[in-house]
């Protein structure tokens, strides 16, 4: 095996994008990664590029999030360059649709909020239902009002990694599959990873694995306070164009089938689907539009996301280890453009990202788990 | 508690659940027995109980053995619940079912699946157009509705099915333009060990030999060891391009049916996460189970070819054995009398599958119409071809569900039944590992579309609506 | 453009019913599946595949591979295999993705007949 300057371990979202990024500035990486039947959040989400109402009392994290979607566009022309792939990046903005008033309510003061944090530069409107009928044809009466905001968008997850895929590779990136991290060595020159069957090498280490940063990071004494918590989502038949707009309840893919969510549960690492939830969100979707009664659920799956204690990112220069980094989030398709064109090049060293500080391990040592996502 | 749970739910009304059913409600259990059609029988029985003197006389002393089943099944003491489509199954014993449109749950202690078999996928050139169908669907559409080919048709793959449809057309007075077989004319010979191994199922080594003999007697034109089989025409299926015996052949006809054997449908059994291993004798997955039929998920049992596949006789038997062994475990008979009652079914069941591992071996179906080259569409529903997938096995994909969702195979209505088996084969053997190594899709609910309507509108099943008469209203 | 029908019956007895396939009127036996009843009828293909538009018809006529997917009295993609014929049944085929005829000029949305 040649030689590498950064091992990434995990090949879903986070671990590619940032294996992207890191190869876009020249560095040679080696992504390693599990095998068929991984538990994979990477296929486990919406395809939401959302900003409205996160980082309520976290203006670091709702910067963030909109420097992100921000950036969007130039991953998707990137991406477009180096695979011809189109992920149907559409940024139109979206709804958060509310189904009653306590919703609306809490939405509302969430928004309000932001907006005086980013000192009034913060777009949104409030919709009442008769407004929010001329924007979403179809909306049903069971809807209270909405929150539309322009900064909201959504795109292909499923492509999107496919892309990070074929883009790494024509970059020189390289990729091993079918493998489980047993060990984490330091070293003089930086790190060493053994698995079952090999030995990798490397100056530099980046734990992408999601759920699994936390046994991973204790290999190199880091406690990494990572829990699962399950989202399901059913996926309808394929429609027609309808829906031109994301909403957090229900969105419509460049195929034509709808997604509908979701749940926040603690389950555990148990991702299958239950059906009163199914249920609940199936009501929920036809509440929405109630011309969705007699279109028929395909497929239905659950999926675990990866919840830091407080909800919001990890990025983590390990002290005790330099050269390691850790990095987790639940938001793998939104920050997406981050964690290529920032958080790499800051990996990197290239740069200094002042922004990302607020997301360091240090902030745990006192606080209390919370179970919310953002 | 109690009241809101049956003993025993059965899903498939075919020989292995009608029979389980029938053991099960003798040995005082109270049973319910769902099945997705309007009668009956499942595919091998299918409207057995309705088909005329005429039309059981083309079909066979085979298909006239299920009447004497449906008509035990419908004088029971069975709650036999028809056109009830099941969607979903929890492990705790949960099964959700759509019936007549509406969401029911049903709660059961013990569970037993007998969805029986399907047909294998037989991915060849242009085996997507109008016109090409498969001999199940044939032998479906004589059975119940009493169909048989107007044009010349052409069979064409390999298995006993495809000589019992030739042979059914026959005595219909169709006129089949070819029998373009797969398998080779000299295979017996080849398989010694399985032939004494087999000798002890006579009865089905004779039936096969005689089918054979029939076919020829009637002058049927009878190619073999067919190669490069290809189905040609621009929107609807025109002829049938092959090779055999050394010399190129196209025969024009404009229903074509296809058939390479049957293989166990496990979407449930999958969906529940039950371990299954790869059968490298049958070509397919099957579900572990033990000698009773229970498989690595506590009570979930699996009878008939949806476990594996050994044909009709040895279904009955399964379903009688899985249904003795639950009655013990729910305490209607003890140690000894499960012992004594199940001996003379393992017996049957002995001599029923004694001539399985020949019959696999005479007719297994050749590799190029299972993996094919990289034109030919595997997943019909989302129109992925084998190309595509071997492209992203180069791209790093290790399994069909990587593959999925870099491809989108899987992700359709069908929710892999047509294209799992190719997928996971394809990527075998592009991998250059075995199918078990590769493993098989998540297959997860709803197992049966579903309307968002009929989701939210899911209540528990009332079990009162059961009157002394079996059968529930329609 | 009606092909000739790939199948036929054992015999012409029995009760018969009418239903309408894309507009024209059709006699088919009262107890058959609509799949059965089409292709008595020659129609050709049944549906259109909403990824790139290939032509459909009825492949394994037991549930499983979904090809028979039509329009079945304004209720889209239902399996044709599955149901059986009703007099008056209206079926078109299914030409790709299903349409919700949400309209979006109108204040109310359009509603089927």
């Amino acid at each position: 095996m040649g030689k590498t300057d950064v091992i990434v371990v995990g090949g879903g979202l986070v671990g590619m994008s940032i294996a992207y990024g890191l190869a876009l500035a020249g560095r040679r990486v080696t992504v390693l990664d599990e095998g068929d039947d991984a538990l994979r959040a990477a296929r486990g989400n919406f395809g939401l590029l959302w900003v409205q109402g996160k980082g309520y009392r976290n203006s670091p994290y709702a910067s963030w999030t909109r420097q992100s979607v921000a950036l969007w566009p130039r991953l998707n022309e990137l991406l477009h360059a180096d695979t011809g792939i189109d992920l149907h990046l559409r940024q139109p903005g979206g709804f958060q649709l509310c189904m009653d008033d306590a919703e609306l309510a809490e939405e509302t003061r969430r928004l309000n909020w932001l907006r005086d944090a980013f000192d009034g530069d913060y777009p949104f409107e409030l919709l009442d239902p008769a407004q929010l009928k001329k924007r979403l044809p179809g909306v049903g009466p069971g809807v209270v009002g909405a929150c539309y905001s322009p900064m909201d968008g959504h795109v292909n997850p499923l492509k999107l990694l496919r892309a990070l895929y074929v883009a790494c590779r024509a970059r020189g990136v390289v990729i091993v599959n079918g493998l489980s991290v047993n060990a984490i060595d330091q070293c003089v020159n930086g790190f060493e990873v053994l698995t079952a069957e090999h030995r990798f090498n490397a100056e530099y280490l980046v734990l992408a694995s999601g759920l699994g940063n936390r046994p991973l990071g204790a290999m190199l004494g880091m406690d990494v306070p990572v829990r699962p918590n399950r989202g399901q989502i059913l996926v309808t038949e394929r429609l027609q164009p309808f829906l031109h707009y994301p909403t957090t309840y229900v969105r419509q893919t460049d195929e034509g089938t709808l997604q509908l969510g979701d749940s926040l549960e603690a389950t555990g690492f148990d991702d299958r689907t239950s059906s009163p939830v199914m249920a609940e969100i199936a009501a929920r979707a036809v509440k929405c539009f109630p011309r969705l009664e007699n279109v028929r659920m395909v497929r239905a799956w659950g999926a675990l996301r990866v919840l830091s204690a407080d909800g919001y990112p990890i990025y983590e220069a390990a002290h005790d280890s330099p050269g390691a980094f850790v990095v987790t989030c639940h938001s793998g398709v939104t920050l997406a453009a981050a964690h290529v064109l920032r958080l790499a090049p800051w990996i990197a060293g290239e740069l200094d990202e002042p922004a990302i500080a607020p997301f360091n391990l240090a902030r745990f040592k006192d606080l209390r788990e919370v179970r919310y996502a953002h | 508690m109690s009241d809101s749970r049956v003993d025993l739910i059965v899903i498939g009304a075919g020989p292995a659940g009608i029979s389980a059913a029938l053991e099960a409600a003798t040995r005082g259990l109270k049973v319910i027995l769902l099945d997705e059609q309007r009668q009956p029988g499942g595919q091998i029985y299918r409207n057995v109980g309705q088909a005329d003197e005429r039309r059981r006389r083309i079909l066979g002393p085979d298909y006239s053995a299920g009447k004497q089943l449906v008509q035990a099944l419908l004088a029971s003491e069975v709650r036999y619940v028809p056109n009830a489509a099941v969607w979903h199954v929890m492990d705790e014993h949960r099964v959700h079912v759509l019936l007549n449109g509406n969401a029911r749950v049903l709660r059961g202690r013990q569970v037993l699946i007998a969805t029986g078999a399907m047909e294998r996928p037989m991915p060849i050139p242009g085996w997507t157009l109008p016109g090409v169908m498969t001999a199940g669907a044939g032998q479906i559409l004589l059975k119940s509705a009493a169909m048989v080919p107007q044009e010349p048709v052409v069979l064409a793959g390999c298995g006993p099915l495809l000589y019992l449809l030739a042979v059914q057309y026959l005595r219909a007075g169709i006129h089949i333009e070819a029998l373009v077989d797969t398998s080779g004319r000299r295979e017996a010979f080849k398989h010694g060990r399985q032939l004494l191994a087999a000798l002890a199922g006579w009865p089905d080594l004779l039936k096969g030999a005689w089918l054979l003999a029939r076919l020829k007697w009637a002058g049927v034109r009878h190619y073999h060891a067919a190669r490069n089989l290809r189905v040609e025409g621009e929107r609807r299926a025109e002829a049938l391009s092959f090779d055999s015996d050394g010399q190129s052949h196209k025969v024009w006809a404009s229903l074509i049916l296809l058939h390479q054997g049957v293989v166990p449908n496990t979407q449930i059994s999958q969906s529940l996460r039950a371990e299954h291993v790869w059968d490298e004798q049958q070509l397919c997955w099957v579900a572990r189970r033990d000698g009773w039929g229970e498989t690595s998920v506590a009570g979930i049992f699996i009878a008939g070819d949806g476990g594996s596949i050994s044909g009709a006789k040895a279904a009955a038997s399964q379903g009688r054995l899985a249904a003795l062994a639950i009655a013990h475990r729910l305490h209607k008979l003890d140690e000894l009398q499960l012992a004594s009652l199940a001996q003379p079914w393992q017996r049957r069941l002995r001599r029923e599958t004694a001539a399985r591992p020949l019959i696999d071996a005479l007719y297994r179906p050749q590799a190029p119409n299972r993996i094919p080259a990289d034109e030919t569409i595997v997943c019909r529903c989302e129109e992925v071809s084998a190309g595509a997938i071997r492209s992203y096995v180069d791209l790093g994909c290790l399994g069909p569900n990587q593959t999925k969702a870099f491809g989108r195979c899987g992700m359709g209505p069908c929710q892999g039944r047509q294209c799992g088996l190719s997928v996971t084969e394809i990527i075998a053997e592009h991998r250059k590992v075995g199918a078990d190594q590769v493993g098989y899709y998540r297959i997860r609910p709803p197992l049966k579309p579903i309307t968002l309507g009929q989701m939210a509108g899911e209540r528990e099943f009332d079990l009162s609506v059961f009157s002394p008469l079996k059968r529930i209203p329609s | 453009m009606p092909t000739d029908a790939l199948f036929r019956r054992l015999q012409q007895t029995g009760q018969q019913v009418r239903i309408e396939f894309e507009g024209r009127s059709l006699n088919v036996p009262a107890d058959v599946s609509l799949a059965a009843a089409l292709l008595l009828h020659g129609v050709g293909h049944t549906r259109e595949s909403a990824v790139n538009g290939r032509p459909g018809a009825p492949y394994c006529m037991m549930g499983v591979c979904f090809e028979c997917l039509m329009e079945v009295d304004g209720q889209a993609n239902a399996q044709a295999c599955l149901i059986e014929v009703a007099d008056g049944m209206s079926v078109r085929r299914q030409r790709g993705a299903r349409d919700l005829l949400i309209d979006p000029q109108l204040d109310e949305e359009v509603v089927d007949e």
